[in-house]
């Protein structure tokens, strides 16, 4: 995919930021709204797909590439997996939820009653939502950037044998 | 009352935009009819009172399966041909 022209690109270098700040808001409030890492990590794919859209695929895998997109979607994976087995270490089970009341990183006890919600609850649960965000990120970009990616180097291909 | 009628007016329209992206002999219409009725979906969760499923069907439904359809139709041509 080619570079498209200048208002599309600055009008996508406007938004942009915009929508990564909502995508990460959808992560960060997984555990009080509705939403959480695979939600949050659409919406911020959705993002990168609107740079990839804009500025072509070749200016997109110069900065950001599928082999790092790859490392990213293993740290992920393998945070989401360290914490479940941290729970197995300092609990009793898989999965426990070892941080919640500890006062520690989103140690609170929530509120009891209708209150307007604390960020600082659910003990394991925003730690999880963010890995799973960066793994889904990671996943669902590199999807489109290689698809976007072949195309182009087909369509150069295809032109180099009629010219 | 308008609740009601939204859920009467909102599958008509997904039906509709389902039946153009089958009919459609323009495939990047197709594309776009498809992205509609998956907007069009997302509404129709969101008033059945489940926005989780709404928000994950309008960020992977409405833009990134419409980006993967767009790409895929770039690599290829755009109009089917006549059977």
């Amino acid at each position: 995919m080619s570079e498209m022209s200048k208002i599309v690109r600055t009008i996508a270098a406007i938004v942009f930021p915009f929508i990564m700040i909502y995508g990460l808001y959808v992560i960060a409030h997984g555990h009080l709204t509705p939403g959480g890492g695979f939600q949050g990590g659409a919406i911020v794919a959705s993002a990168c797909a609107l740079l990839l859209v804009a500025y072509g695929s070749m200016w997109t895998m110069r900065r950001i590439g599928e082999k790092r997109l790859s490392v990213f979607e293993s740290i992920g994976a393998f945070f989401f997996i360290a914490l479940a087995l941290l729970g197995l270490f300092f609990g009793a089970v898989f999965f426990n939820n070892f941080l919640a009341g500890s006062s520690f990183l989103f140690g609170d006890i929530p509120m009891v009653g209708s209150n307007t919600g604390d960020m600082n609850t659910g003990g394991v649960l925003p730690l999880m939502n963010f890995a799973v965000g960066i793994k889904v990120v990671a996943g669902l970009f590199v999807i489109i950037l290689v698809m976007a990616y072949a195309s182009n180097h087909m369509e150069k291909k295809r032109g180099e044998k009629q010219g | 009352m308008l609740l009601e009628y939204a859920h009467i007016v909102i599958p008509i329209f997904i039906v509709a935009t389902s039946i153009f992206a089958v009919l459609l002999r323009d495939l990047l219409g197709a594309a776009v009819a498809v992205a509609a009725m998956s907007l069009l979906l997302s509404l129709e969760f969101y008033i059945l009172q489940a926005p989780d499923v709404a928000i994950a069907e309008a960020g992977v439904g409405a833009c990134l399966t419409t980006a993967i359809l767009i790409i895929a139709i770039k690599a290829t041509k755009r109009m089917e041909e006549e059977i």
